[in-house]
């Protein structure tokens, strides 16, 4: 007995002591796979299905590709499964050339026979577009980014010219449309394997074992616990470098720290202002950051008094202190805002004016505005964190003293998110802190959604401002597909905002990642997603004679 | 013998009913107040909401599955017997989140559990034993008053406190031991057996054994933390089991035979002590599967119980009420080895 007892006692230890040794050993396998600690298991491996960012960064931007796609960590379009696109004249037609010999992942239960062409991409929208489309109800979370961006209405059709030519024919010109087709729930899935599915009925598999073209191949799945992929070993584009990716699936923050610091992962998703603090003290970790393509924004409403008065929309910009809300309300990991879109959105206007911060100048302006005395209004805010705004209450605290020196007296008014948005929708606020996150890189997706005369029937536009001749420039720029020419059209839009001031643009927050100092060539993308493709590991050896070598 | 194995088996069957009158019943207490016992080709694998809600059903989805009959007889006793034949032939339902079948789910989740419940044993007993038995040879000295003052506080310790200073200490400021889950994830373990120390050795990667090791080395903060409170409990019964058999004649006779006093202690008088031993080890099943919830949490474990806990958070009926079926029929189960095992070692049961 006490010879087994020896030995429990005895592998403990040498467990322990083996443990401190074969950390090299292992260096060398885990130099190829990257290891990604994520916020939350994917609702699905299709993203046509959702609209989630978790799901996407587990789906289409490790699996799938789309026909066009945003060039790494900005919001310019490039070529991917299409190689080229004409654009029609009058805006309505669009034919794209397909890329030749891109091959599909060949995974345990499938086996491609044939090459990517014109069936896929047909398949991958009409199962979006038609309602009898056999995989049109596989799933009951629907198509929800194809409905909210009322594609169904947009496209008339979609026509195979050949193998490798798709038209797209759309009812209207669409500026966005190329942008849209970049965005995730374009990703273009198997015909042939969607084929196979229903030949063994089982319709479901389409969404769960996921077959695309992309960079790497789902191989295991665990619900709440990780998902691996592997380099496609025929990507079009080349094998990644990176032979493994794994999402070790981590919910709570501080685990997800613990678990970065002690090197069991490369990256963290979605740090606490804390951890960005903390990592500081660790020199193999950079934190990562990228201005969000976001905005917030204090929205007043032009059609109650005395907020039509542009006068009076002026004197609040310039009392508000922006360089305190960003260093309170968001750790000072915001920039300040201009205008209505974010600086890494293109055609953004460098050249408007900056309002600062200058009580004696609000004075002033509200004096000649013939509100000496003041005001009261209503200042309203959400009880919640967004990405654009961590602490909306605390951001209209703080706003609601600085209107205080001017004799403007706010009263904070809040309620649950949704009712909030359904009230700012029917105009009831004066004042309301609002946001926006776009989501295909594409100016468009700001101006009209939040600014446009017809978005004030909707209450996005929880302004109301309804300039005809910004609009007019904003619906001009949304019709052609000229990019110098929008841009142009966007630059005096913003121009035309500037002197209306029909909002106060507060920050663009930023987002932020901490990752291993041996991951080369990671680019967060503008739209909050992580894209992997391309992404290198010096070898754990290398990064450690290059430490030696600085301490020396 | 047969007459001891006959009782077990009627216990056993006895303690199975009551808990599947408990977990029927749960089906009436739950909000929603369906059986969950549902048997339909899953066609939503991913949804977050729950396929039993019918008002956000359409008709295609509904065509796709019928409900059991169970749900819809008033009858208690017939839809019990409806109920009990589902069970039996190992229908649990499926995930209203995933979609897959409550079983094999159990069945890919529970050997991580465990893994991890026998690497506490392994410690419990390897530590314990020693230790009770140390503090027995030196009774009411120093020495034994500090094993068990500190085996008492050590009881009292809430275990996720435990565990996050553990970490804290052993993980993040010294970097010897790792954070959380079972295994690097550089390592590439196709699951078999499910369990990570002997999937990783059966594998063909080139890295097996590392991948062994490694695994072996995110084994013991784990253990550590879940066995502890079985360790304190195994202390004290070792140490007072031993005082007692310590004081008997013939262990007495056997020490003035001459046999040297390490061969009394572990032949002679542990066999003897072992009995109780043995019934708090079956006690501590419970506080065994218990922690787990707790560790599995904490360590990213992905066993049986972080995946019921996962469960209770998303709604997931089914997952809740299987899960809960499953783990207390195991209790149930190993309740019965153990008891099985302490009338082999008790001479007094073997010989009726």
């Amino acid at each position: 007995m006490i010879k087994y007892n020896i030995f429990f006692l005895a592998s403990f230890c040498c467990s322990l002591i083996l443990s401190g040794c074969y950390d090299q050993q292992s260096s060398s396998v885990r130099d190829n796979v990257l290891v990604y600690c994520s916020e939350a298991s994917p609702q699905s491996f299709n993203p046509q299905l959702v609209t989630s960012g978790t799901t996407f960064d587990a789906s289409s931007r490790q699996i799938y590709n789309r026909l066009v796609e945003f060039s790494p960590g900005t919001s310019h379009i490039t070529s991917s499964l299409a190689t080229s696109w004409d654009i029609s004249a009058d805006g309505k037609e669009y034919i794209f050339y397909l890329r030749k010999d891109v091959q599909f992942q060949t995974t345990d239960f499938f086996k491609p026979s044939r090459h990517f062409n014109a069936d896929d991409v047909l398949f991958s929208f009409q199962r979006q577009w038609k309602r009898t489309h056999p995989f049109h109800k596989t799933s009951s979370l629907g198509f929800p980014y194809f409905e909210s961006m009322a594609l169904g209405k947009l496209i008339k059709d979609i026509v195979k010219l050949d193998d490798y030519r798709v038209k797209f024919i759309l009812n209207n010109p669409d500026a966005p449309f190329l942008a849209t087709l970049a965005m995730d729930f374009a990703s273009i899935l198997s015909e042939e394997y969607a084929l196979q599915l229903i030949l063994k009925n089982e319709l479901t598999a389409m969404d769960n074992r996921p077959v695309g073209t992309g960079p790497f191949q789902l191989t295991r799945y665990q619900p709440d616990a990780f998902i691996r992929y592997k380099a496609h070993p025929e990507y079009w584009k080349g094998k990644e470098k990176l032979e493994g990716l794994v999402f070790a699936i981590t919910p709570d923050p501080s685990l997800r720290f613990a678990r970065l610091i002690a090197g069991e992962c490369d990256l963290m998703a979605k740090p606490l202002p804390i951890h960005l603090k903390a990592t500081l003290k660790y020199p193999e970790f950079k934190t990562l950051s990228e201005p969000g393509s976001n905005i917030s924004y204090m929205a007043m409403n032009t059609t109650k008094k005395p907020f039509d008065d542009p006068k009076v929309r002026l004197a609040i910009n310039y009392a508000i202190n922006k360089k305190l809300l960003i260093k309170v309300v968001y750790n000072g990991n915001a920039e300040m805002a201009k205008n209505p879109i974010p600086p890494n959105i293109w055609s953004y206007n460098h050249s408007t004016p900056e309002i600062p911060y200058s009580l004696e100048k609000a004075k002033k302006i509200l004096d000649s505005a013939g509100y000496q005395d003041g005001f009261e209004m209503e200042l309203w805010a959400a009880p919640v964190q967004r990405t654009y705004n961590p602490n909306a209450i605390k951001m209209a605290e703080l706003i609601q003293q600085d209107l205080e020196k001017i004799n403007v007296h706010a009263k904070i008014v809040s309620y649950e998110f949704g009712t909030f948005l359904s009230k700012v929708k029917q105009g009831e606020h004066h004042a309301a802190l609002l946001g926006w996150i776009g989501d295909n890189g594409d100016p468009d997706n700001f101006f009209s959604s939040l600014l446009s005369c017809a978005a004030t029937k909707s209450g996005n536009n929880a302004a109301y401002w309804c300039d005809p001749e910004f609009d007019d420039l904003i619906t001009q720029a949304g019709r052609t597909s000229i990019v110098k020419k929008r841009t142009q059209l966007y630059q005096a839009a913003q121009t035309k905002f500037s002197q209306a001031l029909p909002w106060v643009p507060i920050a663009h927050s930023k987002q932020f990642i901490i990752a291993h100092k041996r991951i080369n060539n990671f680019h967060l993308a503008p739209t909050d997603g992580m894209y992997f493709s391309g992404v290198t590991l010096t070898p754990f050896n290398q990064i450690q004679t290059h430490s030696d070598t600085e301490a020396n | 013998m047969l007459y001891l194995a006959l009782r077990q088996l009627l216990n056993l069957i006895l303690s199975f009913f009551v808990l599947t009158i408990f977990t029927f019943s749960l089906a009436h207490l739950f909000p929603q107040g369906v059986s969950f016992i549902v048997d339909y080709i899953p066609v939503d694998i991913f949804s977050g909401d729950s396929l039993l809600h019918g008002s956000q059903l359409n008709n295609s989805q509904i065509s796709n599955f019928q409900l059991n009959e169970s749900s819809q007889t008033d009858n208690i006793f017939i839809s019990y017997y409806h109920y009990m034949s589902q069970i039996l032939t190992g229908h649990f339902g499926y995930s209203t989140v995933r979609g897959t079948s409550v079983f094999s789910e159990f069945f890919i989740y529970f050997p991580a559990t465990l893994e991890l419940s026998l690497g506490a044993i392994i410690f419990a007993l390897g530590i314990g034993l020693p230790l009770g038995i140390f503090a027995a040879q030196h009774k009411n000295k120093w020495q034994d008053k500090l094993i068990i003052s500190t085996s008492l506080a050590g009881s009292a310790i809430p275990i996720f406190w435990w565990a996050m200073l553990l970490v804290l200490f052993f993980s993040l400021l010294l970097g010897v031991t790792p954070v959380a889950s079972r295994i690097g994830f550089e390592y590439d373990i196709l699951p078999v057996t499910g369990f990570m120390l002997i999937d990783t050795l059966i594998s063909k990667q080139n890295y097996a054994v590392d991948a062994f090791f490694n695994a072996l080395h995110h084994l013991i903060l784990p253990a550590i933390v879940l066995g502890t409170i079985p360790l304190t409990a195994i202390t004290r019964t070792t140490r007072s089991a031993m005082i007692r058999v310590l004081s008997e004649d013939y262990i007495r006779s056997a020490k003035t035979r001459g046999i040297a006093a390490v061969q009394v202690i572990w032949k002679y008088a542990l066999r003897n002590a072992m009995i109780p031993i043995i019934t708090t080890l079956s006690l501590q099943v419970s506080v065994l599967i218990a922690g787990s919830l707790l560790t599995e949490t904490i360590f990213s474990w992905p066993g049986a119980g972080k995946w019921l806990l996962e469960a209770v958070n998303r709604r997931d009926f089914p997952v809740i009420h299987g899960g809960i079926l499953a783990i207390a029929s195991f209790v149930i189960l190993s309740h019965l080895f153990l008891d099985f095992l302490s009338m082999l070692v008790d001479p007094k049961w073997r010989h009726r």
